[in-house]
C-alpha cells in the first residue's frame, strides 16, 4: 500500500484461546410494563367505542392495569461486543435490483433493494480473503477478487462458492466487468491488467494487457467497450482493448494544498461514454481528463483527505464520490443556461452520513449508495428521481445484519452470541428486588460469562444455537458442523464436542433445536434438511428433506412447533414449506408472497405459523387448516397501519407467550411489539405508537383508544428479545456508540478548518 | 441673502451612505451612492464627492445606469418619481412620474424602455416588483404609470431581488423560499428550505441573492452563513444546489464578479470573500474591513468592486483585492453616548464612532477627519457580549486636554470603571494618552465637565457620579524630578447628603461649580471647594445644568426631568423664573448669550431660543423634527451671517446642529414671520404675567401656574424647600426682602442681592456700558469682524476686558 492508510482489520477472534476475562456485566433488570391488556378487554363494546376513539385522535392508548399482566422483568443486556466489519465494496445491479456488499472479513451480502432493503443472502467471510473488488457481470453473476489473487464466483442460489480461480498476478486491487457484461478484467499488483473471458460456467484467462510499473487500483472500461482506463500510483494509463497496449498516460499532480505529497494514488477511474475520464486520488481531488489528448480539463478540489471511491450513473449525468473524511459528495451535469446545449459538471450536494472513511460509493438510477470503515450502509435517495415522496424517499441506514446471531437458552437463562470467529456462553444475572415500573433493580448475582468457544480455522461462523435445555450448543462454518455437549456441575461447565459428524452435515445455513432439546434440525446448503435425534450425549441421524426436484434453493429460516411436530422452513424466494416431523413428509406449502421471509415462529397451541415480511406484512398461517387464519385475513383486508408499512427493519424474531394465545410478540431493531388480536386493528387515523398511557385515563377511555399493536421502544438498537418465562424479558441491546468506540479513530477535522 | 431670510432646518449630513448597494459608473471613475434626499457621486481616485444631486422630495432609495446610456444614471425615490440624471454635469435630466412609493429599482438592458421596481400599493407589509415603462417624450416631466406586475410577496430589500441571465429570469427570495420568474414563460418556480421549526436548520432564512452573469446560476445566502448556489432551476424536481460555508454570521449580500468566474460574500466577520470557481476550497480573503460588509458591488468594467459598510463607509477595492480608496461618512450605527462636542481647535463634530473610538467629523465637508481610539481594545463582533462603551467625553483648555470615561457593566454589582484624559500634542498633531484613571468613581460617571475659564492656571476636571460624590481632578507635576512629567490626581471630593451627582458645570468665568444632586443644585466656589448656597426646586431630578454665559453669567439654569426649567439668579440666590417646558437638549452659545433648549412633545421636537435675562424667547419653531432629538450642538460659524431680524440674530455667529435618530441637521434662515404668541412666551414672562393675565386663563389647561401663590419664589421656596437644604436664615431673611422688593419694581435683572461687594456695585454702571459694548460689536459682525469670545463676570476679568475693549476698538479705528 502506498497510501497513507493501513488495511484495517477488525480484531475479532483473535485473542489467544484463554479462559476469557470476564467483563463486568451490564445486565439491568428492570421492572417494565408494556401496553399489554387482558384478552378479557375485548368487550363486544369495544367495536363501538373504537370509531368514536379514531375520530379524537388525540387519545392515548389505553391499558388495563387491574389485571397487571402487563408488567414485565426485562433483563437489559448490553454486553454483546457485537462489531460489525467494515464495508469494503458494493456493487449495485440494475437489472435485479439488488445490492452486493462486501466487508472486510470477507462477508458478502446481498441485499434486494425492491424487498425494503432485506439482506437476502450472505456469504461467510474467510480471514485470508480480503475482498477488494466486488462486481456483477453477465447479467446476475457475482464475482469478488480479493488480496489472496483469486477470483471468485458466488453461487446465489446454493449460496456458496462456486469456484475460485488464481489470477497470478500477486494481490488483486480491482476488477471491472465489460459492457456487455462478457469480461472481466482485473488489476494486480504487479502492475498487469489481465482479461477474462466469462463462460457460462467458470471464467478463462484471455490475455494481459501492458505492464505498467505500479500496482493497478482502479479500472473503468468505456462503454463502449473499446478502452479502459486503470488508475495506478502517480498517472492513469488509457489502454486499447484491442491491442492491449497504453494510449495515454496521464500523470497526476503529487501537490496536496501546496505541499507536496510522496504519492498520489488514484483511487477510482470513471470513464464516460464522451471520452472523459474521471480520476479520484489521494490528495483529495476529483479530476476530468480528456482521454483523446490525455490532457487534464478540470480539477476539482474536495477533500483535505483521500477521495476514496467513485461511481457514475448509467446516464452519465450525475456521480458521486466518497472521502475519507467521511463526507459523500454529489457532482452533477447541469447546462449552463437553459436554452443552450452546452453542459458542465458541478458539485452538488454533500453528506455527511459517515464518521470513517467512504471506502465505497455506488449509484443506482434513485439513490446513492455508500459504505465505509464505520460499517453503516447509505442509502440516500436522490429527491429528484423519487416520483412520490413517501417513506421510500428517506434515507436508509442499515447498521446491524438481518438475522439472528443470539440464542437463548430459557430453561437456565443462557445467551448464546455468535461473533464472526467465535461463541460467547453467558448466564443472566439475577435479582430479589422489586420496584415499580420503570425502576432499575439491583442485581444480587452478576452475569457470568460462562464460555469462549472459539473457531479453527479461518472460516466465519455461519450460523449457531443452543438447545433449549442449555446442553447442546451447535455451530457451523462453511466446510465443518460442530456440536458440543455441555454438562453443568455446580458453577463448573464441561464441554465436549460430539465427533464423527456424517459427511452431508458439513455445512448450514440454519441450526435449530426442538423445544424439548431432543431433536436437531439443521438446513444445509444443499437445500435438505436434516433431522437427527439427540439423546444423552449420542446423536443419530433421523431423516433428511431433499429439496424439491429441480431446486437448489438453499434453507435459511427454520421454525419448529413447540410440541415437535411441526417444521417450517423458508428459502429465499419460494414460499414456507411446513414438514410433519412425525411423519416424516412434507406436510404442505404456504402459498409464495412477493417479498422474502424475514422471521417465522409457530404458536405453540394452535400450530399457526406466524410469518412476518420484508414489507412488514405479518401472516397467521393454521397448519393443521392449512390455511390463513380468519384473523389474518381480516388484517390483510384491512391492511395494517400506514406507519406500521414504512418501518425500515426487518421483524427478526416471533415469539408468543405461553399463557396468553392471543398476544404474538415480535421486534425489529428500532421496536418491541406486542400483537393482540383479541383487540381491533388500528387503522390509519388512530395512534400508532402508544407511549405508556396516563394512568388517570378511564377504563372505558381506555378501552375505547386501545388497539392490537402495543410499541414500546424503549430499547434499540435491538438485536434480540425473548421470553424468558411468562414474566421476564431478555433484550439485548448494541449501542451504536460502543460499536463507534470500538472502531479504529476516524481523521480529525476541525469544525472551522483552521 | 437678507433678502429672503427663513430658517429651516436642512439634512446637512451624516446621512447613511450605506443604504443601498453603490453603483458604479461604466469607466470606474465615478461611484455613486443614496444618501438621504440626494444622490452622491464621488470620484473613485481622489474619494472627493464630485456632485449631490438634489432634486427628490424624500428618501432616495435606489439609483441605477441606464444601460442605454452608460452616461445617465436613473434614481428612484420614496417621492414617487423616477428621475433621470447627467451624473457628469449633476443635471436632472427627466422627472418620471409614478405616483407610489418606490423602494428600489432595476433596470436590465433588454427591458428596452422600462425598469424594475419594488412598489407596495395596498397593505403596508405587501411589496410587489413591477415593470414600470417609461414614456418617450420631450418634457422634462412624464407620468408613468404604466405598471406591470411581475412578482407579489417579495422581500423589501432590494439585496432579496436579481435578474439573471440578460433578464431571461429573476429570482426573488424571502424567509425561506426562492422564487424565480421566467420572463419569456411567464411561469414561476418556488423553492422552499425546510423552515427553522427544525431545529437543525434553524437559521437557514434566505438573506439576499446574486445571479451569474452568463450561466444559469443563482447564488443565495443565509442566516446561518451558508451560500447555496442554484442550478438546474427551471425545473421544479430537478433543481440542484451546492453549498459554501466559511461565514459564521449572516451572510449580508453577494455579488458575481462581471466574468461570472468568482463570487464574492460578506458579512459581519467584515471579511470580504471572494469564491473562485464557485468552489468551497478555492477562496481568497481581504480581512480587516473594519465594520460589517452589507452590501458589495462590482464595476461593469470588472476592475475595481466595493464594500458599503455598516459604520457608513464605502471601500473601493481592486480587483487583486486591495483597497484603494475608502468613503468615510459619519459613522452612527450605535447609540451616542458622549453626546455632540465640538473639538475646540478643529471645530469639528466629534462623536462616539466605531466601537470604541471617539470620531472627528468635518461637518463643514461632510467628510469624517479621523478617528481616535479610545478603549484601545479588541472588538469582538459576538451577539449578546455585553462591550466596553464609551459613555462620556469632553474638551477642555481650549482642546489641550481630552477626558474620556469608558464603563462596561455586566451585572448590576460588577462595573468596570475607566477615565482617561489626553493631551494634545502639536508636533503628532494629535491627542496622546496623559492619565489612565481606573475606577474614579465607585459608580457610573454621570458628567464631566472641565473648567475653561481663561485665567485659570490650573487644568481642573470635575467629575459627577452615581456614588453620590463629585471629584475635582487637577494636572499637577508628577514625581517626576525635571517636572517635565504632568499628571492628573484628585484634589477634591465632594459630596452633598448622599445624593447621586447627576450634572456638573462650571460658570464661565471658573470661579463657581454647579453640582446638582438629584432634585438639588448646589453651588462650589471652585477656589476653596466649599459650599456656596443650594437651590432646591422640588420640581424632579435636575436632568440638565447650565451657566449663562455673557452677559448672563449671573443666572444659572436647570431642567428637571418633570418638564420644568428653572432660572436662578446668582446673585440673589433666587428663582429668577421657571417655566414648564419638557427640555429634552439644553446647549449655550459659546459666542453669544443665548441658550437653546428642544423640547419632546408626542408631536414632535420644538425649539426654544432664549436668553437666561430675558422672559421672552428670542426664537421659536415648532416641530423642528417628527423624531425625537438626541443631541444638540451650538457650532461657531467661520463666516458670521447677517440677519437684520432680531429673532434670527442667534444664528448671526453660530449655527445650531442637532441629532436625531437618524440624522445630523441644521436651522439655517428663516424669512420675517410674525412671531406667533405661544405658551413659551408666557411661560416665560413671569414678570409680565399681570400684563398678560387674560391670555394665561385661556391657557392655564397647558399651563402650570409656578410662580406660586404671591408670585414670589422666596416664599414659595421657604415653604417647600425641605428644611435641611435651607441655607442660614440670614441668607433666607435678605433673599425674602429683596423678593418683597422684586415684585414692585419694573426692572429684575440689575438686581443686586446685598452680599455682592460694593466694588462690584460701583461697577455696575460699567456693565451697562458694556453691554453697549457687545452690541457694537454685534453690529461690526457685518464687516467681517473676527470676534474674540468676550467675557463677563468678574472683576479682574472685567477690568482686564476693558483694557482689551481699548485695542478692539483701536483695531476697528484702523479698519
Amino acid at each position: 500500500m502506498g497510501g497513507r492508510r493501513a488495511r484495517r482489520r477488525a480484531a475479532n477472534g483473535r485473542q489467544p484461546n484463554l479462559p476469557p476475562p470476564s467483563p463486568p456485566p451490564r445486565a439491568l433488570p428492570a421492572h417494565f410494563r408494556l401496553c399489554a391488556r387482558s384478552t378479557s378487554g375485548a368487550e363486544p363494546e369495544s367495536a363501538r367505542a373504537r370509531g368514536a376513539g379514531a375520530e379524537r385522535g388525540e387519545r392515548r392508548e389505553g391499558e388495563s392495569a387491574a389485571a397487571g399482566m402487563g408488567e414485565f422483568k426485562v433483563h437489559r443486556v448490553r454486553f454483546f461486543n457485537y462489531v460489525p466489519s467494515g464495508i469494503r465494496c458494493v456493487a449495485y445491479n440494475n437489472q435485479s435490483n439488488r445490492l452486493a456488499v462486501s466487508r472486510t472479513d470477507g462477508t458478502v451480502e446481498v441485499y434486494n433493494l425492491s424487498a425494503n432493503y432485506f439482506q437476502e443472502k450472505f456469504f461467510p467471510g474467510h480471514e485470508s480473503r480480503a475482498t477488494e473488488a466486488l462486481c456483477w457481470a453477465e447479467g446476475q453473476r457475482l464475482f469478488s477478487a480479493g488480496l489472496n489473487g483469486e477470483i471468485m464466483e458466488y453461487d446465489l442460489q446454493a449460496l456458496n462458492i462456486k469456484y475460485a480461480v488464481d489470477a497470478f498476478g500477486g494481490p488483486i486491487w480491482s476488477m471491472a466487468a465489460s459492457p456487455s457484461g462478457s469480461q472481466l478484467l482485473v488489476g494486480c499488483e504487479d502492475g498487469s491488467v489481465k482479461l477474462f473471458q466469462i463462460t457460462p460456467d467458470k471464467i478463462q484467462f484471455e490475455r494481459n494487457f501492458d505492464r505498467q510499473k505500479s500496482r493497478i487500483l482502479s479500472l473503468s472500461w468505456h462503454p463502449s467497450g473499446t478502452h479502459i482506463a486503470a488508475g495506478s500510483i502517480d498517472y492513469i494509463s488509457v489502454f486499447d482493448v484491442k491491442s492491449g497496449s497504453a494510449v495515454h498516460k496521464m500523470i497526476v499532480d503529487r501537490q496536496y494544498m501546496g505541499v507536496s505529497k510522496r504519492k498520489c494514488i488514484v483511487w477510482g477511474v470513471a470513464f464516460l461514454s464522451d471520452g472523459t475520464v474521471i480520476s479520484v486520488d489521494s490528495a483529495g481531488k476529483v479530476q476530468f481528463w480528456d482521454s483523446a489528448t490525455g490532457t487534464l480539463v478540470k480539477s476539482h478540489l474536495i477533500a483535505n483527505a483521500d477521495v476514496q471511491s467513485i461511481a457514475v450513473a448509467e446516464q452519465e449525468d450525475s456521480f458521486v464520490v466518497g472521502t475519507a473524511e467521511g463526507t459523500v459528495f454529489h457532482f452533477q451535469l447541469v447546462p449552463v443556461t437553459s436554452n443552450s446545449s452546452e453542459k458542465q459538471w458541478v458539485r452538488t450536494k454533500p453528506f455527511q452520513h459517515h464518521t470513517h472513511d467512504v471506502r465505497t460509493v455506488a449509484h443506482s438510477p434513485t439513490a446513492l449508495i455508500s459504505g465505509g470503515t464505520d460499517t453503516h450502509l447509505v442509502i440516500r435517495p436522490l429527491m429528484e428521481k423519487v416520483e412520490v415522496k413517501n417513506y421510500d424517499a428517506a434515507l436508509r441506514k442499515i447498521t446491524f445484519p438481518h438475522r439472528r446471531l443470539i440464542s437463548c437458552s430459557k430453561k437456565r437463562q443462557l445467551l448464546l452470541f455468535q461473533f464472526a470467529h467465535h461463541l460467547e456462553l453467558w448466564r443472566l444475572g439475577s435479582t430479589v428486588a422489586t420496584g415499580k415500573n420503570g425502576d432499575t433493580l439491583p442485581l444480587s448475582k452478576n452475569a457470568d460469562h460462562l464460555l469462549h468457544l472459539k473457531t479453527k480455522g479461518p472460516e466465519n461462523i455461519i450460523c449457531s444455537c443452543i438447545s433449549p435445555c442449555g446442553s447442546w450448543i451447535a455451530y457451523s462454518t462453511v466446510s465443518r458442523f460442530f456440536l458440543y455437549r455441555l454438562n453443568y456441575e455446580h458453577d463448573n461447565i464441561s464441554l465436549k464436542r460430539v465427533s464423527k459428524m456424517p459427511p452431508f452435515l458439513r455445512s448450514a445455513l440454519q441450526i435449530l433445536f426442538s423445544e424439548d432439546s431432543t431433536k436437531l434440525f439443521v438446513a444445509s446448503n444443499q437445500g435438505a434438511l436434516h433431522i437427527v435425534q439427540l439423546s444423552g450425549g449420542s446423536f443419530k441421524h433421523l431423516h433428511a428433506f431433499q429439496p424439491q426436484s429441480g431446486t437448489v434453493e438453499a434453507m435459511c429460516l427454520l421454525a419448529v412447533s413447540s410440541d415437535g411436530n411441526w417444521l417450517a422452513a423458508s428459502g429465499t424466494s419460494a414460499g414456507v414449506h411446513v414438514y410433519n416431523v412425525k411423519q416424516l413428509k412434507l406436510h404442505c406449502t404456504v402459498p409464495a408472497y412477493n417479498f422474502p421471509v424475514t422471521a417465522m415462529a409457530i404458536a405453540p397451541n394452535t400450530n399457526n405459523l406466524v410469518i412476518a415480511h420484508s414489507d412488514q406484512q405479518v401472516f397467521e398461517y393454521s397448519i393443521p387448516d392449512k390455511q390463513y387464519t380468519d384473523w389474518s385475513r381480516t388484517v390483510q383486508k384491512q391492511g395494517f397501519h400506514h406507519l406500521w408499512l414504512q418501518r425500515d427493519t426487518p421483524i427478526t424474531h416471533i415469539s408468543f407467550h405461553p399463557k396468553r394465545p392471543m398476544h404474538i410478540l415480535l421486534h425489529d431493531a428500532y421496536m418491541f411489539c406486542i400483537i393482540d388480536k383479541s383487540l381491533p386493528l388500528p387503522n390509519d387515523k388512530t395512534l400508532l405508537y402508544n407511549p405508556f398511557p396516563p394512568t388517570n385515563e378511564s377504563d372505558v377511555v381506555r378501552r375505547r383508544t386501545a388497539h392490537a399493536f402495543k410499541i414500546s421502544k424503549i430499547y434499540k438498537p435491538l438485536l434480540f428479545m425473548d421470553l424468558l418465562d411468562e414474566r421476564t424479558l431478555v433484550a439485548v441491546e448494541r449501542p451504536l456508540d460502543d460499536i463507534i468506540a470500538q472502531l479504529p479513530p476516524p481523521i480529525k477535522k476541525k469544525k472551522f478548518g483552521t | 441673502m437678507v433678502d429672503e431670510e427663513t430658517i429651516r432646518v436642512v439634512r446637512c449630513g451624516g446621512s447613511e451612505l450605506n443604504f443601498r448597494r453603490a453603483v458604479f459608473s461604466a469607466d470606474s471613475k465615478y461611484i455613486f451612492c443614496v444618501s438621504g434626499d440626494f444622490v452622491k457621486v464621488y470620484s473613485t481616485v481622489t474619494e472627493e464627492c464630485v456632485h449631490i444631486l438634489h432634486g427628490h422630495r424624500n428618501l432616495v432609495t435606489g439609483i441605477q445606469l441606464n444601460p442605454n446610456n452608460h452616461l445617465q444614471l436613473y434614481s428612484c425615490s420614496l417621492d414617487g418619481t423616477i428621475k433621470l440624471w447627467d451624473y457628469i454635469d449633476g443635471i436632472l435630466i427627466k422627472t418620471f412620474i409614478v405616483g407610489c412609493k418606490l423602494h428600489a429599482l432595476f433596470t436590465v438592458a433588454q427591458a428596452e424602455d422600462s425598469v424594475f421596481a419594488i412598489v407596495n400599493k395596498e397593505k403596508p407589509d405587501i411589496f410587489q416588483l413591477v415593470s414600470v415603462k417609461l414614456p418617450k417624450s420631450s418634457s422634462q416631466e412624464v407620468e408613468a404609470k404604466e405598471l406591470s406586475f411581475v412578482l407579489d410577496y417579495i422581500n423589501q430589500s432590494p439585496k432579496c431581488i436579481a435578474f439573471g441571465n440578460e433578464g431571461v429570469y429573476v429570482a426573488a427570495v424571502r424567509e425561506f423560499y426562492l422564487s424565480v420568474y421566467f420572463f419569456k414563460k411567464k411561469t414561476t418556480s418556488r423553492f422552499t428550505l425546510s423552515s427553522s421549526r427544525n431545529k437543525k436548520h434553524a437559521k437557514n432564512n434566505f438573506t439576499c441573492v446574486a445571479c451569474h452573469p452568463t450561466e444559469d446560476c443563482i447564488a443565495s445566502g443565509h442566516m446561518d452563513g451558508k451560500i447555496r448556489l442554484w442550478r438546474n432551476f427551471y425545473d421544479d424536481k430537478k433543481y440542484t444546489y451546492t453549498c459554501l460555508h466559511w461565514h459564521h454570521d449572516m451572510v449580508m449580500d453577494l455579488a458575481f464578479s462581471v466574468t461570472g468566474t468568482s463570487l464574492l460574500s460578506g458579512g459581519c466577520e467584515s471579511v470580504l470573500v471572494e469564491w473562485r470557481d464557485a468552489t468551497e476550497k478555492n477562496k481568497e480573503f481581504l480581512p480587516r474591513l473594519g465594520a460589517t460588509i452589507e452590501h458589495i458591488s462590482v464595476s461593469p468594467a470588472g476592475d475595481l468592486f466595493c464594500t458599503s459598510h455598516s459604520d457608513n463607509k464605502i471601500i473601493i477595492i481592486h480587483r487583486n483585492l486591495e483597497a484603494s480608496a475608502v468613503i468615510q461618512g459619519l459613522v452612527k450605527d450605535r447609540s451616542i453616548f458622549t453626546g455632540l462636542m465640538i473639538d475646540p481647535r478643529t471645530k469639528a463634530l466629534v462623536l462616539n464612532g466605531k466601537p470604541g473610538h471617539l470620531q472627528f467629523y468635518s461637518l463643514q465637508s461632510d467628510k469624517q477627519l479621523y478617528n481616535l481610539d479610545i478603549i484601545q481594545q479588541e472588538y469582538i463582533n459576538d451577539y449578546g457580549l455585553i462591550q466596553i462603551e464609551l459613555t462620556k467625553a469632553a474638551f477642555g483648555c481650549f482642546g489641550n486636554w481630552l477626558a474620556t470615561v469608558e464603563q462596561r457593566q455586566e451585572k448590576e454589582t460588577e462595573l468596570e470603571l475607566q477615565m482617561k484624559l489626553w493631551m494634545y500634542n502639536k508636533k503628532t498633531q494629535g491627542f496622546i494618552l496623559n492619565t489612565k484613571i481606573n475606577m474614579p468613581h465607585e459608580d457610573c460617571i454621570t458628567a464631566l465637565c472641565f473648567c475653561n475659564a481663561e485665567k485659570s492656571e490650573q487644568p481642573t476636571l470635575v467629575t459627577a457620579s452615581k456614588d453620590g460624590y463629585f471629584k475635582v481632578w487637577i494636572l499637577t507635576d508628577d514625581s517626576d524630578i525635571y517636572k517635565k512629567a504632568v499628571g492628573w490626581t484628585c484634589d477634591f471630593v465632594g459630596s452633598y447628603h448622599k445624593y447621586q451627582a447627576t450634572n456638573c458645570c462650571f460658570s464661565e468665568d471658573g470661579s463657581l461649580l454647579a453640582v446638582s444632586f438629584e432634585e438639588i443644585v448646589t453651588i462650589w466656589d471652585s477656589v476653596t471647594w466649599e459650599l456656596k448656597c443650594t437651590f432646591c426646586q422640588r420640581a424632579g431630578k435636575i436632568r440638565h445644568l447650565c451657566f449663562g454665559r455673557l452677559t448672563c453669567s449671573k443666572y444659572l439654569l436647570g431642567a428637571t426631568e418633570n418638564g420644568i426649567l428653572c432660572c436662578w439668579n446668582l446673585l440673589s440666590c433666587a428663582l429668577e423664573w421657571n417655566a414648564k417646558l419638557n427640555v429634552r437638549v439644553m446647549e449655550p452659545d459659546p459666542n453669544s448669550e443665548n441658550i437653546a433648549a428642544i423640547s419632546q412633545s408626542s408631536v414632535g421636537s420644538d425649539l426654544f431660543v432664549f436668553k437666561p435675562s430675558e422672559p421672552r424667547p428670542l426664537y421659536i419653531q415648532k416641530g423642528i423634527s417628527r423624531e425625537e432629538v438626541q443631541w444638540g450642538v451650538f457650532v461657531p460659524r467661520d463666516v458670521p451671517e447677517s440677519f437684520t431680524s432680531e429673532a434670527y440674530q442667534w444664528l448671526n455667529r453660530s449655527q445650531f446642529y442637532f441629532l436625531t435618530k437618524s440624522q445630523v441637521t441644521a436651522p439655517l434662515k428663516k424669512a420675517e414671520e410674525s412671531l406667533p404668541t405661544t405658551p413659551f412666551y408666557f411661560i416665560l414672562g413671569k414678570h409680565r404675567q399681570h400684563q398678560d393675565e387674560k391670555l394665561n386663563e385661556t391657557l392655564e389647561n397647558e399651563l402650570v401656574q409656578l410662580p406660586l401663590t404671591e408670585n414670589i419664589p422666596a416664599v414659595s421656596e421657604l415653604l417647600h424647600t425641605p428644611a435641611h437644604v435651607l441655607p442660614s436664615a440670614a441668607f433666607l431673611c435678605s433673599m425674602f426682602v429683596n423678593s418683597l422688593l422684586l415684585s414692585k419694581e419694573t426692572k429684575s435683572a440689575k438686581e443686586i442681592p446685598e452680599d455682592v461687594d460694593m466694588e462690584e456695585e460701583k461697577e455696575s454702571e460699567d456693565s451697562d456700558e458694556e453691554n453697549d459694548f457687545i452690541e457694537k460689536v454685534q453690529d461690526t459682525n457685518n464687516t467681517g469682524l473676527g470676534e474674540d469670545i468676550i467675557h463677563q463676570l468678574s472683576k479682574s476679568e472685567e477690568k482686564e476686558l476693558r483694557k482689551f475693549r481699548k485695542i478692539d476698538y483701536s483695531w476697528i479705528a484702523a479698519l
